[in-house]
C-alpha cells in the first residue's frame, strides 16, 4: 500500500477533516490507487528531464500595476454563512 | 563563561505598488472593510492569479541592493494551512526558488563593517486581517467569534531571511536602520513597523564565546520598534544563558514578547507545526527575469546608505554619520555644509534641533541653515529656536532671526564698533567736539560691516557710549 492509515489521519487533521473510521479505511485504499498510478512514472529514466513546475512552455505572464474595480461589497458577502458590519464572521480561530 | 549571541532575522516588507500581488485590486490603508477584495483575493473557485509586474521588478530592485544573485529562474508555490485570514487554504509564496539568495549586507558599525549573510529574499502575498470578538481579552484565546477583513490580503510581502551572522542586540538594530533606510530609499515601501509594512521576527540562540556551534534556537515574535526587537533579543539571551548555566536544555519554542513587561510569553505550540505540504503553484508560470532587465535594474541603483554612512563618516564620527544617514537627514547635512557651516555643528543642528522640531528635511534651503547653523551662538536661543521651527517654511528668510542677536548681545557688536570708530579717528575727534550729528555716520558704517543685520537702536546705543566713555 502506497499509504497507510496513520498518513491519511494526518492529512485529514491538516484539513480539518473528522473522518470515521470507515471513512479512513475507504479513503487509505483509494489514495493508495491513485498514488500508485502516479508512481508509474518513477519507472522511465526521467534524468535527462528538468522539474517542470507547469506544463506550458511560457514564462513571465505579469500584468500591470494598475487598479482594475473591486468586487462590490454586496458581492463578496453574497455567500458568506454569516457577516457582520461588512466583515465575515468566522468560527473563533485558536 | 563567556556567551556569545547568535541572531538571525525574518523580515518581512509590505511593498507600496498600487495593486495586490495576485489581482488588481488596490492597497491602501483607510478603505472600508472588504471593499478592496474580489474573486481572486477571496479565494472564490476557479479564479486565476497573474503577478504584479511592479512588483517583481521591485524584489529585484531590493536584492540588488542587498547584494544578492538574482535567480534566473523563480516559481511560486502553494504552502498549504487552514485559517480564516487565507481564503484559498493556501498562501502562494516562493519557496525552493525564491527570486533573490546568497545576498551580504556590510553594515558599517564605529569599529569597521560587520557582513550579514542574506540567505534569500523572495515575494508572497499577506494574510488577511482577524479581530477577534469577545472573550476575556479580545486576543486568539477565547475570543467568541472572529470578524475578516480580507483587504490586506494579496498585498505583496517581501521575505527577507538574514544568516546568523548577527551576534548582539545592537548590531540587529543597526542592520535593521540600514535595511530599512535602503528599502525607503529604493521607494519600494513605507516599512513603517508601527503601521505593520515592516515586520521583524528574530531567531536567537547562544553559544560558549569563541566556539562555532550552533545550539537551539528561539523565535520572537511581536516587536514593534527596532529598541523593542533589541530588548526583546536581550530578553531571550538572558532566558537562554540562564537556562544552560542552570544546567538546562533551551528547547525550541516560540516568544511573543511582551513591551510594558518585557517578558516573553511562549506561544501555544502549533499541533502539526510546520507540515505545508509546498508544491509548484500550477496557476502561474515561472518568473524569468532577462539579464537585461536585471542590469537595467542594477544601473538604476541609488547610492545606498551603507556607503553613505561611510563617506559621511570620513568628516563626521560614526554616530553622527549613522543618525544623519538613517534619519534621511545626510542630503541636508552635505548641502548645509557646502552653504559654509561648520561640519559637526551642522550634523548637530540637524539631528536635534531640526529632528526635534518635527521639521521636514525636504522643505529646508540649506543656505539660509547654513546662516542659522553659523549664527547659532551669537543670537538668542529663542530666535534660534524659532528660526529653526520655521526653516521649512516656504521663502523662509534667516535674516530677521539673525538681525537679534544684536539686541541682546552687545559683545558681538562691540568689537566691529571699536573697529570703526579706530578706523575713523577724525570723525571721533569732531564728534567728541561737539559735532554730534556725526552719531549716524558710525552707526551707517556698523550696519554696513554687519551686513544690515544689527540692530539699529542697539548699535546707536553702542557707539554712542563709546564716544561719550572712551575719552
Amino acid at each position: 500500500m502506497a499509504i497507510t492509515a496513520e498518513q491519511v489521519l494526518h492529512v485529514a487533521r491538516l484539513a480539518r477533516l473528522d473522518l470515521t473510521d470507515d471513512e479512513v479505511e475507504r479513503l487509505t485504499g483509494e489514495l493508495g490507487a491513485i498514488l500508485d498510478a502516479v508512481s508509474k512514472v518513477s519507472e522511465l529514466d526521467l534524468s535527462d528531464v528538468p522539474p517542470t513546475s507547469h506544463p506550458l512552455d511560457l514564462v513571465n505572464v505579469w500584468a500591470d500595476d494598475a487598479p482594475h474595480d473591486s468586487l462590490p461589497l454586496e458581492d463578496v458577502l453574497r455567500n458568506a454563512p454569516a457577516s457582520e458590519r461588512g466583515l465575515f464572521r468566522v468560527p473563533p480561530t485558536g | 563563561m563567556t556567551w556569545e549571541p547568535v541572531i538571525g532575522l525574518e523580515i518581512h516588507v509590505q511593498l507600496k505598488t498600487r495593486t495586490k500581488m495576485f489581482c488588481r485590486c488596490p492597497v491602501g490603508f483607510g478603505a472600508a472593510e472588504n471593499t478592496q477584495t474580489c474573486p481572486v483575493c477571496l479565494g472564490f473557485p476557479g479564479a486565476l492569479p497573474v503577478p504584479n509586474s511592479t512588483a517583481i521588478e521591485w524584489v529585484v530592485r531590493l536584492g540588488l541592493a542587498l547584494g544578492c544573485e538574482i535567480a534566473p529562474r523563480a516559481v511560486f508555490a502553494r504552502k498549504n494551512y487552514f485559517y480564516p485570514d487565507l481564503p484559498k487554504g493556501y498562501q502562494i509564496s516562493q519557496y525552493d526558488l525564491p527570486s533573490c539568495i546568497n545576498g551580504r549586507v556590510l553594515v558599517p558599525l564605529p569599529n569597521g563593517d560587520h557582513a550579514v549573510g542574506i540567505v534569500r529574499a523572495h515575494l508572497e502575498e499577506d494574510a488577511a486581517k482577524n479581530v477577534h470578538v469577545g472573550g476575556r481579552t479580545g486576543r486568539i484565546g477565547g475570543a467568541d467569534y472572529t470578524l475578516v477583513d480580507y483587504n490586506r490580503g494579496g498585498t505583496p510581502l517581501v521575505e527577507i531571511v538574514t544568516a546568523p551572522d548577527i551576534h548582539s542586540a545592537e548590531e540587529a538594530k543597526r542592520f535593521l536602520q540600514l535595511l530599512r533606510q535602503t528599502i525607503v530609499e529604493l521607494g519600494i515601501s513605507d516599512a513603517e513597523m508601527e503601521k505593520g509594512t515592516l515586520r521583524v521576527d528574530a531567531n536567537v540562540s547562544v553559544r560558549p564565546e569563541g566556539s562555532d556551534e550552533l545550539r537551539t534556537r528561539c523565535e520572537i515574535k511581536n516587536m514593534n520598534s527596532f529598541t523593542h526587537i533589541a530588548r526583546g533579543i536581550e530578553a531571550e539571551v538572558e532566558r537562554q544563558v540562564a537556562v544552560w548555566e542552570s544546567g538546562g536544555e533551551v528547547e525550541q519554542h516560540t516568544y511573543d514578547f511582551d513591551v510594558a513587561t518585557g517578558t516573553l510569553t511562549p506561544r501555544r505550540a502549533k499541533e502539526e507545526a510546520d507540515d505545508y505540504r509546498y508544491f509548484p503553484e500550477p496557476d502561474l508560470l515561472p518568473v524569468e527575469p532577462s539579464a537585461a532587465l536585471v542590469e537595467q535594474l542594477r544601473a538604476g541603483l541609488p547610492e545606498l546608505p551603507a556607503e553613505r554612512i561611510r563617506r559621511v563618516g570620513e568628516t563626521l564620527d560614526h554616530e553622527r554619520a549613522l543618525v544623519l544617514v538613517t534619519g534621511g537627514l545626510d542630503a541636508l547635512w552635505r548641502d548645509t555644509v557646502a552653504a559654509g557651516a561648520e561640519a559637526v555643528a551642522a550634523s548637530n543642528v540637524i539631528a536635534n534641533q531640526l529632528v526635534g522640531a518635527g521639521v521636514d528635511p525636504g522643505g529646508v534651503d540649506p543656505a539660509e541653515l547654513a546662516k542659522l547653523v553659523e549664527a547659532r551662538e551669537r543670537i538668542p536661543r529663542q530666535a534660534f529656536d524659532e528660526a529653526i521651527a520655521r526653516v521649512a517654511e516656504p521663502g523662509f528668510s534667516a535674516a530677521p532671526y539673525l538681525a537679534r542677536e544684536a539686541v541682546s548681545d552687545a559683545a558681538a557688536l562691540e568689537p566691529i564698533v571699536d573697529a570703526i570708530l579706530a578706523a575713523n579717528p577724525a570723525q571721533v575727534e569732531q564728534y567728541r567736539g561737539g559735532k554730534e550729528g556725526l552719531l549716524g555716520f558710525f552707526v551707517g558704517k556698523v550696519m554696513k560691516e554687519t551686513k544690515g543685520q544689527a540692530d539699529a537702536r542697539a548699535v546707536n546705543e553702542l557707539v554712542r557710549t563709546k564716544l561719550n566713555v572712551d575719552v
